[in-house]
């Protein structure tokens, strides 16, 4: 029995060579920042502690962007990204790290001379995490705006990197409010679920229209790989440990709801780094090269392409 | 206007790599790096196998995603049509490689020589530091087609103004010219002969046309 002929016509994708985990740091570190940031000023405004936790985030941030000062060619041109904001969202995030530092050093300051609960910190704080949601925003569209690479091209990316900032930052807050207090207040533990569930749907909902939509097979076997550990380790544990947190009755001189509250936040935080530094390193397959007809010569015949080579549709 | 376009016939193609050739030798990249290849496909199953070679690079999209996504405008679109990088101003973040749908990008680090760690002499000679750390492609021989037409030459028709690649290729499957002039070679190519683009659905208008078959007569 013959085996049906292969109608490949083109070359398959290949690993993207160009970003490696330095690059991926810094959306690790601005997503997380970045979302740690807000949900600090989220806490300043109910009037819970936020100083720890807005340093830790913004020297995230930091720590992203300095990986990425070691991943360009020409460190010592870095000025000239600020060059294009008409059409590059790697110029926008940069553009609005400057106010980011800003407000976050008024804020930090304020808070440690005038108190963390002075007026003037809380605003700057609260201005800053405004700042840091567009600099997320930006981060979540520098992939988007890929062309070359067909699984952070596709639109749904765009809302799974979003949340997974916003759940990498309640994460952190629950490990940063658990070296800090033994009783962590229950609105940080409700919003950390809620934001757990939320990167479940929307990394889900990505990696099912990716399926869809057709992309690299080695994209999708990475991904189809690490949805389960990430889903199960990521999602479903801290989701039964905040749970169990909240349901504890509060029991003085326990800190039992505090190191389930730090354990969940820490594996939530830790399946966010996990995801992007896969996306980045190891899904990143190339588009290949497509080509729809052979040429017509002796015989005077072509054939056609079905399907791009190597992709999975 | 004009316009500048690549348009390959993959009839004539015999994938002798002499156009890869001639673009290190004009271009002086170092190893590793190939702003001009040729991809070698192969299809279906013996004994009835057509093998094809396919010349790629920068396609010098009409839309191209390196320009949109670069941050330090070092990548920009000529009125010609030709996309190129001033090495002065690239911050070497790879983003625009990354957004190319063509593959077409390369960044070198570290000075590379093709026998061993010393620059033979005419690497040494022609070696550029300023291409290195930033990103490089192909420039459809920018510098050729510049001082050519300074000379009143036509590029696509006077060799001295003609991409290196297209000149050296022995089978004649590779023009270059200008697509908003209909009495171009490349216009008339394109009107007698069925066409396509690669990865066209990547939405960047690439300005690399490939022939395949000739047109249905009338």
């Amino acid at each position: 029995m013959t085996a049906p002929p292969r109608l490949t016509l083109g070359h398959r994708p290949r690993l993207q060579p160009f970003w490696d985990v330095r690059a991926a740091c810094n959306f690790i570190g601005g997503g997380t920042g970045t979302g740690l940031i807000m949900v600090a000023a989220g806490a300043a405004l109910v009037g819970g502690p936020w100083w720890p936790a807005a340093l830790v985030g913004f020297a995230c941030v930091a720590f992203g962007l300095g990986m990425v000062f070691l991943e360009i060619g020409r460190p010592w041109r870095a000025i000239n990204v600020f060059f294009h904001p008409q059409t590059s969202w790697m110029t926008r995030e940069s553009v609005l790290a400057m106010p980011l530092f800003g407000l976050g050093a008024a804020a930090l300051g304020a808070g440690l001379v005038l108190g963390a609960d002075s007026g003037v910190a809380i605003a700057a704080l609260v201005l800053a995490a405004l700042i840091a949601a567009g600099f997320l925003y930006c981060q979540a569209n520098i992939l988007r705006a890929v062309r070359g690479v067909p699984a952070w091209r596709e639109p749904a990316l765009r809302p799974a990197m979003l949340a997974t900032g916003l759940a990498e930052g309640a994460g952190l807050f629950l490990v940063v409010g658990a070296l800090a207090s033994p009783t962590p207040p229950a609105w940080s533990l409700w919003l950390a679920l809620l934001a757990v569930a939320a990167r479940g749907a929307a990394w889900s909902r990505y990696h099912r229209t990716l399926h869809r939509a057709g992309a690299p097979e080695a994209s999708l076997r990475v991904l189809d790989r690490m949805a389960p550990w990430v889903l199960g380790l990521g999602h479903g544990l801290p989701a039964v440990l905040l749970a169990m947190a909240l349901a504890l009755p509060p029991t003085m001189g326990s800190a039992a709801p505090s190191v389930m509250a730090g354990v969940a936040g820490l594996l939530i935080a830790a399946a966010g780094w996990t995801a992007k530094l896969l996306l980045m390193t190891r899904a990143a397959a190339t588009r290949g090269f497509t080509v729809p007809h052979t040429p017509v010569r002796g015989r005077g015949t072509s054939r056609p392409s079905p399907a791009p080579p190597g992709w999975g549709l | 206007m004009t316009r500048f376009v690549m348009v390959a016939d993959l009839r004539r193609c015999v994938g002798c790599q002499t156009c890869t050739a001639a673009c290190k030798h004009a271009n002086a990249t170092v190893p590793g790096v190939q702003w001009r290849r040729v991809l070698d496909m192969e299809v279906g199953q013996y004994p009835d196998v057509q093998r094809l070679f396919v010349p790629t690079g920068c396609q010098h999209c009409q839309a191209p995603a390196c320009v949109e996504v670069c941050p330090s405008t070092a990548t920009r679109k000529r009125p010609d049509g030709v996309v190129v990088i001033d090495y002065d101003i690239c911050i070497g973040c790879d983003y625009c490689a990354l957004s190319c749908p063509y593959d077409a990008r390369y960044k070198v680090d570290e000075p590379t020589w093709a026998f061993g760690d010393q620059p033979t002499a005419p690497e040494a000679a022609r070696f550029d530091k300023s291409k290195l750390g930033v990103t490089q492609k192909c420039t459809f021989c920018v510098d050729r087609i510049d001082s050519g037409l300074a000379r009143g030459l036509t590029p696509g028709v006077d060799p001295e103004a003609t991409p290196a690649c297209v000149n050296a290729c022995i089978s004649g499957a590779m023009t270059f010219g200008d697509l908003d002039d209909p009495d171009s070679a490349v216009s008339r190519l394109l009107r007698e002969n069925r066409h396509f683009r690669m990865n066209e659905d990547a939405g960047t208008g690439p300005s690399f046309f490939y022939l395949w078959d000739k047109e249905a007569g009338p």
